[in-house]
């Protein structure tokens, strides 16, 4: 497993060369389609779509699914609850005494399956297509986000990869003191208790001394420049225009095949 | 730059005694100056004050005044810039340009100019490297190389360094001096270097200013005089400075030829992680009773990974390590599968951060942790005789996070040593220690191979290793080479 964050292996060239934040956009304004209807042809119409701009990513339906199988496990656990607790309507397609399922809970179960998926990938798209430094550029140039706010994140992303390492090493650090992973539950739980605790003390540690290297280099002052230019160009409308197209699409075919289901009425 | 101090002293906040204290002196513009003294002498507090991060009044108290070209240090950030002691904590981007450029963005410089200032830093410590050459990518020089540069970038006028060379090997200590050398020669910049081992700066400065631990300057001259003179020498010996061409004396009994084999690995090759790249290998290793193995060569060539893997802390990627039926006893023969209880009565790992291992609130608990967890009764006797061996009787009360570095390092050995195992292991033991607990080490250490404990070392150290006598293995790029006496 990497433990870099802040240089994760990025795909997708076309997309690389976007502003974060139309890739932003496109992502929030497909997840929004998605979160305030509740049926399958909205999900589907989104589902289609993400699939149909694979390519973009430039890594195989395959590679994909090795990066993201919890959230593939979880949308197929989740599809499976709803078919065995949704109402139960339509011909009977399973009875295996609590095992029941019909056309209709199979339904729903699909649908519930789909939209975990088609909510996913829009932030698989910008969190394998965008280098964290680029997303602070446009944060702070684009949005005016306070400059402070944005670097102590982008810093402190750097330790989140650090802590996976740390972790590591403490627990060999204990195991060598005589407190591993061996013993009665109870034990175990102490352990775990007391080498977080250390994991917590030492990430304080480091985030100390991090601030103290920052501000021995002048950060903190009320101006600052930016040394790489977060820009605009074409390339960002037609992502913000393709994303504002696929939700807009996803609401209206399902207007129009009669599922709209709006959470509110 | 010019510094002046008139009576400066700091105390950190909640602490009763001051860092630093009554510091009368004057540095002129352009002048190289070594700041020595013992450890807790407040060489690192001056710095930071020099730099203008100790903070505000609700960080400490401050007396006195200390002034750069007449103004206060917080009022004129960027004038100083400092590089730490530890590679690793002060890297804030992922790319190498960037972290050159952070400094600049900070003090406002316009974007033509940053990247103009970016290129004249990398060339200046002699980094060739593109600008998004990923940070993480770098060794122990480097990234310090990378560290000045990225204080360059402001075109300080007084460069402050901590201790920059202590965690590095050898060939990364002259990489970051000759750099540091040819930035002065380029920008005529006021240089302040604290440091411990005094050989590396000697030639290179032209002041030497020694800190008192009670209080303001010890002694203030020529590198030719202060430390040429025999009797400052003396008071810095001992103050635990590292002054050339001296050796703090060891003690214990001259280490002999060793015993039986203990662990015996004949071809194993190792790895940090399970699916990772692989660190060294295949060596042939063996670990004899009453005998030294040091590990050496350079920074990330997998000293650590080797170590850790004989004493049973990590899985060889191919080959194993085997225990001999002494050493296993009731246990199996893999060190690997061993409970922690049982890893802890036959193998000791100190690690190089003392911190990760302290599990409780005070000496004497972190003491008798050990022996409580392989469940012998505690021997008050035992924990008494480490106490006093290892100097820390009167410290059994305190909380170990808040002893100094020496005090760590040697609690740090003594937990190891409370449940008496044969073989000890040591991660970088001598990294940033003063004379005085360098030399206590080494005796120690000495003693326990006499009284037949294998001591397995990973060590820059070249003196520390000619103490300790017995087998060095040299790793490098991958390969390992054994070299015995």
């Amino acid at each position: 497993m990497s433990t870099d964050y802040l240089t994760p292996v990025l795909t997708g060239r076309t997309l690389l060369r976007a502003n974060p934040l139309s890739k932003l956009f496109a992502a929030v304004a497909i997840t929004l389609a998605l979160l305030v209807s509740i049926d399958w042809v909205s999900a589907a119409v989104v589902l289609a779509c993400e699939l149909a701009l694979m390519p973009l990513l430039g890594i195989s339906v395959w590679g994909l699914a090795r990066r993201i199988w919890p959230l593939l496990i979880a949308a197929a656990v989740g599809a499976y609850g709803t078919a065995l607790l949704a109402e139960k309507s339509g011909g009977v397609l399973v009875d295996a005494g609590p095992f029941l399922f019909t056309e209709g809970s199979v339904a729903s179960g699909i649908a519930v399956g789909l939209r975990s998926l088609a909510l996913a990938l829009p932030g698989i798209f910008v969190l394998l297509t965008t280098d964290p430094t680029d997303l602070a550029d446009a944060l702070a140039q684009k949005l005016h986000l306070p400059h402070r706010f944005v670097l102590g994140g982008l810093a402190s992303l750097r330790l989140v990869g650090l802590l996976v390492e740390q972790w590591q090493s403490l627990g060999l650090a204990r195991h060598a003191r005589g407190i591993g992973s061996d013993g009665s539950l109870v034990a175990r739980t102490r352990n775990l208790l007391g080498q977080s605790f250390g994991l917590i003390v030492q990430a304080i540690r480091r985030a100390t001394r991090l601030a103290t290297a920052m501000e021995a280099r002048g950060f903190g002052g009320d101006t600052r420049t930016w040394a790489r230019e977060s820009t605009f160009s074409g390339l960002d409308v037609v992502v913000a225009v393709v994303g504002l197209l696929i939700a807009v699409g996803a609401v209206t075919a399902a207007v129009l095949a009669g599922t709209w289901n709006f959470i509110l009425s | 730059m010019h510094v002046s101090a008139r009576g400066w002293g700091w105390r950190h906040a909640g602490r009763k005694a001051f860092a630093a204290r009554h510091l009368d002196l004057d540095i002129q513009a352009g002048e190289r100056v070594l700041l020595l003294g013992a450890s807790g002498a407040g060489k690192s507090t001056v710095l930071h004050a020099l730099a203008g991060v100790l903070g505000s009044s609700d960080e400490g108290e401050q007396e006195g005044e200390l002034l750069l070209d007449g103004a206060h240090p917080a009022t004129v950030r960027g004038r100083a810039g400092l590089v730490l002691q530890d590679p690793e904590t002060q890297v804030v981007l992922a790319r190498v340009g960037d972290e050159v450029a952070f400094a600049a963005e900070n003090l406002a410089v316009p974007r033509d100019e940053i990247w103009q200032r970016v290129e004249r830093a990398l060339d200046d410590v002699g980094l060739d490297l593109p600008l998004d050459h990923p940070t993480t990518a770098l060794s122990g020089g480097q990234k310090q190389r990378l560290a000045l540069a990225a204080v360059l970038a402001m075109e300080p006028g007084l460069l402050l360094l901590d201790e920059p060379t202590a965690n590095l090997d050898p060939d990364g200590v002259l990489e970051v001096r000759d750099a540091v050398v040819r930035v002065l020669e380029r920008t005529g910049a006021t240089l302040v270097v604290v440091e411990h081992r005094v050989a590396v700066w000697a030639d290179v400065v032209d002041r030497v200013i020694v800190l008192d631990a009670g209080g303001g300057v010890l002694a203030d001259g020529a590198p030719a005089t202060v430390l040429v003179q025999e009797a400052t020498r003396t008071r810095l010996a001992e103050a635990g400075v590292w002054v050339p061409d001296w050796q703090p004396a060891v003690g214990g009994p001259t280490p002999g030829a060793g015993g039986e084999v203990l662990l015996s690995a004949p071809d194993i090759t190792v790895a940090r992680t399970k699916r990772g790249p692989t660190a060294v290998g295949p060596l042939d290793l063996t670990v004899h009773a009453a005998h030294a193995l040091s590990i050496t060569g350079p920074n990330g060539a997998g000293k650590s990974t080797a170590a850790l893997t004989l004493g049973g802390l990590l899985r060889p990627r191919a080959g194993s390590v085997e225990a001999s039926p002494s050493l296993a006893g009731s246990a199996g023969a893999d060190p690997f599968r061993w409970r922690s209880s049982q890893l802890v009565q036959r193998i000791g790992t100190v690690f190089q951060e003392p911190e990760h291992q302290f599990l409780t609130a005070s000496v004497s608990a972190e003491l008798e942790f050990g022996p409580r967890r392989v469940g012998a009764a505690v021997n008050p006797g035992r924990t008494a005789e480490l106490a006093e061996r290892l100097r820390l009787t009167h410290l059994l009360g305190a909380n170990p996070f808040t002893l100094s570095g020496g005090e760590k390092r040697r609690l740090s050995v003594a937990t190891m040593l409370a449940t008496a195992p044969r073989i000890l292991i040591l991660d970088e033991p001598t990294f940033g220690q003063d004379a005085l607990t360098w030399a206590e080490l080494v005796t120690l250490l000495r003693e326990l191979i006499d009284d037949g404990v294998a001591v397995l070392s990973v060590t820059h150290d070249a003196e520390f290793i000619e103490a300790l006598g017995g087998a060095t293995l040299h790793v490098s790029g991958g390969a390992g080479r054994l070299v015995s006496p």
